[in-house]
C-alpha cells in the first residue's frame, strides 16, 4: 500500500509559482481523470486553492510518479519547481491530509474555509470515480478529525483580523448590532472592510463623510447609506453608535469637547470609535470619557496578536488530536488490509461447502428437517475448525507485517496464493459497508 | 425535621456558590453545563419548603426572620431565572448565588427564630407588605449587581485587556438593560410595599412610628431608589455614576434590613 502526496503551498512558494500549478474548479474533474488514468495510480485526489495545490495518490505496489504527472499536465519543466515542492509518503501523507483538513496547515491557522474546499474537491473526485475505496476512507476520516479538532479545541474561535476584532468589540459593547448606526469618516479600504463586516452582523444605517464629497457619495451609494458634508460632521456624529475614522488629516478630528458634547446629546448611550487613521483622527484621551470607547489601529492589532497567540496554543492541542487519529487510522488500515483476505478465504470455503452438499444431496435421498440441520451443521463445523487457525495466524501476521516482519508478509502472500484469492471485489464491498453511514454524515450540507 | 427541603435546596445552592467562585477565577466551561439544572432543582425544593411552612402556619406572612430570609432567597432565585430566560446570561449568578446560599443557609440553620409581633398578624396586610418589599429588595440587588458588572466590563474595554472573567460577561448594553428594567419593575413593588407597611404601623402604633430608625432608613433607601431611577431615566446615567448610586441604594437597603434588629416598632422578638 502506497500513499503519496506532493504539493506546493503558501510557505514553500510565492504566488507567482503557485498560480502556475493552480487547477480551476472547472478543470478539476478532467485533471482527476487524467491522473487516475495513469497506470501507477489506483486512486487520486486533488485540492487546489489560492494557498495550496496538492495531489494525493494511492497505488497498491509502487509509489506513483506524481512529479511526472505535474510535468505532463502543466507542460512544465519540473526541475525549476523542485525547491518549492514537498512530498510526503504513507503515514506522513496521511498526517498531512488530516492537518490540512483541520486547518492546521493554513496561513491563518484555524480558518474555516479550507475544510469546505477539501469537501468540495472530495465530492468532485468521488463523482469522477478517482476516489472510491482507500482514499475514501482516508478523506472521510480526515473530515471527522477536522470536526473533532473544531469541537475539542478553540483553534478557530477567536477573531484574527482587524475587521472581525472590531465586530467582536462592538458586540461586547452593544450586544446585538441590529439597528446600530455606523459612521464612516474618511473613505479607505480598511474602513470599508470594517463597515462591511459590521453590516454583515446586522448594523443598519451607514453615514459617510469625506473631505471630497463626491467620494463620500460614491461610498454611500455602495452601502446604501447617506453621504454627509464634512462641515456637518459634528452635528450628525452623535447619532452614530460606531464611528470608523480613516482620514488623511494631519490633526485630530474628534477631540475631548466633541466627545463630551456627543455623550450629552446621546444621554450617555455608549459610543465606539474605531480609529484606523495614521496619524490618528481621534484624541486618545476621549477613551477616558464615560461611555466612550476608542480603539486605534495598534489596539486592534494587539488584540489580533493575542488571539493569534491563543490559536497557536490551541493548535498544539489540535496536533495531539491529529497524532491520535493518524495512529488510529494507520492501525485500522493494517486490519483493513487483511480483512479482504479473510473474507475471501471464508467465501472460498463456503462455496466449496455448498457445492459438496449439493453434490451428495441426490445420493442421500429425502432428508427430514432434523437430518438437513445435522448435515448443515456438520459441514459448517468442519469448515470453521479448519479456518480457525489460518484466520488467527493471518490477523497476527497483519500486525507483524506492520512491524516490517518479512516472514509475516510471506505468510499473507502464501495464503493468498494457496487459495488463489481474488481480493479487489471483496475489498470494495468491505469499504462500502463500513463507510456508507459515515459518508452520509459527511456529505450532508 | 423542620427544614429538610430547605436544607436540600441549600445543598444545591452550594453548587451555585462553587460556580460563582470558579467563575471569578476565570474558568467556567465545566460547571456551566450542570449549574442551571442544579440551582433550578434547588429552587424547586426551596419552593416546596416554603409551601410546607405555609401549610404548617396557615398564614402567607413569614412568621419569623428565618422565613423572611428564605423567602428573599427564593425571590432572588426566581428573578435570576427570569433574567436568564430573557437574556440568556448566567453572569449575574457570580454575585446572586453566594447571597442566595448565605440567606438560605442562615434560614435553614435557624432553630428558635425570633418572632415578629404585631396586632395585624394574620390580617393579610403583613403578607402583602413583606412579599412586596422583598421583591423590591431583589430588584435593587439585581440592579446593583448588573451595574457592578457593567463597571467591570467598561473598565476592561477601556483598558483594552479582556481576559479571565471579563471575557464571558454579557455586553454593556445588555447589562444596562437588565439594571434599568429591574429598577423599573422593582419600584412599584417597593413603593406599594412601603405603603402597606405604613398602614400597618399607623394601625399598630399611631403616628409616632415615623421617628423609628428603621422607618427613617427605609425612607432614605426609597429616596435613593427614586434618584437612581430618575437619573437613569432622564440622563441615562451608566457606568461609574450609576454604580455608585446603586451601591448607596444597596447599602441603605441592607441597613434597613439590619434595622430589624434594633428597631422598636419593626422587629422580631426572641421568644
Amino acid at each position: 500500500m502506497k500513499y503519496c502526496l506532493i504539493g506546493i503551498n503558501h510557505r514553500t512558494a510565492p504566488v507567482e509559482v503557485r498560480e502556475q500549478l493552480a487547477i480551476s474548479v472547472s478543470d478539476l474533474a478532467s485533471a482527476l481523470r487524467q491522473l487516475a488514468g495513469r497506470p501507477d495510480v489506483d486512486e487520486c485526489f486533488i485540492i487546489s486553492t489560492c494557498n495550496r495545490v496538492e495531489l494525493l495518490a494511492r497505488s497498491p505496489e509502487i509509489a506513483p510518479d506524481l512529479r511526472g504527472f505535474i510535468a505532463d499536465y502543466f507542460n512544465i519543466e519540473i526541475a525549476g519547481l523542485q525547491q518549492h515542492l514537498y512530498e510526503r509518503r504513507d503515514k506522513d501523507a496521511i498526517r498531512h491530509v488530516f492537518r490540512v483538513a483541520s486547518s492546521l496547515d493554513s496561513m491563518i491557522v484555524g480558518e474555516p474555509q479550507i475544510l469546505g474546499q477539501v469537501k468540495e474537491s472530495y465530492a468532485v473526485a468521488r463523482s469522477v470515480g478517482a476516489v472510491h475505496s482507500h482514499l475514501d476512507v482516508l478523506l472521510t476520516r480526515a473530515f471527522a478529525t477536522a470536526k473533532r479538532v473544531r469541537t475539542e479545541t478553540s483553534v478557530g474561535s477567536s477573531a484574527v483580523s482587524v475587521a472581525s476584532v472590531a465586530v467582536d468589540l462592538a458586540k461586547k459593547i452593544f450586544g446585538s448590532l441590529q439597528g446600530k448606526q455606523v459612521y464612516l469618516v474618511g473613505a479607505g479600504k480598511m474602513s470599508e472592510l470594517a463597515a462591511r463586516h459590521l453590516m454583515a452582523h446586522g448594523a443598519a444605517a451607514i453615514f459617510v463623510a469625506n473631505r471630497t464629497h463626491d467620494r463620500a457619495l460614491q461610498l454611500a451609494a455602495k452601502f446604501n447609506g447617506r453621504a454627509i458634508r464634512f462641515e456637518q460632521l459634528y452635528e450628525t456624529a452623535a447619532d452614530a453608535d460606531i464611528v470608523i475614522t480613516s482620514t488623511g488629516a494631519p490633526h485630530q478630528i474628534f477631540r475631548r469637547e466633541h466627545a463630551e458634547m456627543f455623550m450629552q446629546r446621546r444621554k450617555n448611550k455608549p459610543m465606539f470609535f474605531i480609529d484606523i487613521a495614521v496619524p490618528r483622527d481621534v484624541d486618545p484621551t476621549i477613551n477616558e470619557v464615560s461611555g466612550i470607547f476608542v480603539y486605534d489601529i495598534d489596539d486592534l492589532q494587539s488584540v489580533v496578536q493575542s488571539h493569534v497567540a491563543d490559536r497557536q496554543r490551541e493548535a498544539q492541542r489540535a496536533e495531539a488530536i491529529i497524532d491520535v487519529e493518524v495512529e488510529r487510522f494507520v492501525n485500522r488500515l493494517d486490519t483493513l488490509d487483511i480483512v479482504p483476505t479473510i473474507v475471501s478465504l471464508q467465501d472460498h470455503l463456503e462455496t466449496i461447502r455448498q457445492a459438496e452438499i449439493d453434490k451428495v444431496r441426490g445420493r442421500l435421498g429425502k432428508l427430514t428437517p432434523e437430518q438437513e440441520l445435522a448435515v448443515e451443521s456438520m459441514s459448517r463445523g468442519i469448515v470453521n475448525k479448519i479456518l480457525h487457525t489460518p484466520i488467527t495466524t493471518l490477523k497476527t501476521a497483519a500486525r507483524d507485517a506492520k512491524q516490517k516482519d518479512p516472514e509475516a508478509t510471506t505468510i499473507i502472500e502464501l495464503v493468498r496464493k494457496l487459495f488463489n484469492l481474488n481480493l479487489s471485489r471483496a475489498a470494495d464491498d468491505q469499504h462500502e459497508r463500513e463507510h456508507a453511514e459515515e459518508k452520509k454524515e459527511i456529505l450532508k450540507p | 425535621m423542620p427544614h429538610l427541603w430547605l436544607r436540600v435546596a441549600v445543598a444545591f445552592y452550594g453548587l451555585g456558590l462553587i460556580y460563582a467562585l470558579i467563575a471569578l477565577s476565570g474558568r467556567r466551561e465545566v460547571l456551566a453545563r450542570i449549574i442551571l439544572p442544579a440551582v433550578g432543582l434547588g429552587a424547586i425544593f426551596h419552593f416546596v419548603s416554603i409551601a410546607e411552612a405555609y401549610a404548617v402556619a396557615g398564614d402567607l406572612a413569614p412568621a419569623n426572620i428565618t422565613q423572611s430570609e428564605s423567602l428573599l432567597a427564593f425571590v432572588l432565585m426566581a428573578s435570576f431565572f427570569t433574567v436568564y430566560w430573557r437574556y440568556k446570561t448566567t453572569s449575574l449568578g457570580i454575585l446572586v448565588f453566594p447571597l442566595v446560599f448565605l440567606l438560605s443557609l442562615s434560614a435553614s440553620l435557624g432553630q428558635q427564630p425570633p418572632q415578629f409581633i404585631s396586632p395585624l398578624l394574620g390580617s393579610g396586610w403583613i403578607a402583602v407588605h413583606i412579599t412586596l418589599i422583598l421583591c423590591g429588595y431583589a430588584a435593587l440587588f439585581f440592579s446593583f449587581v448588573s451595574s457592578l458588572l457593567y463597571l467591570l466590563q467598561e473598565q476592561s474595554l477601556k483598558s483594552k485587556n479582556m481576559d479571565g472573567v471579563l471575557s464571558h460577561l454579557p455586553a454593556l448594553e445588555v447589562m444596562d438593560d437588565i439594571g434599568f428594567r429591574s429598577l423599573l419593575l422593582g419600584f412599584p413593588f417597593m413603593t406599594f410595599g412601603l405603603i402597606a407597611g405604613c398602614v400597618i404601623a399607623q394601625a399598630s402604633y399611631g403616628p409616632t412610628y415615623f421617628r423609628d430608625p428603621k422607618i427613617l432608613l427605609t425612607l432614605l433607601m426609597w429616596a435613593v431608589y427614586m434618584v437612581l431611577l430618575f437619573s437613569r431615566w432622564s440622563a441615562g446615567w451608566r457606568g461609574r455614576k450609576a454604580a455608585v448610586l446603586s451601591t448607596v441604594a444597596f447599602v441603605a437597603a441592607t441597613l434597613a434590613w439590619a434595622a430589624n434588629y434594633f428597631s422598636s416598632v419593626h422587629r422580631y422578638v426572641a421568644q
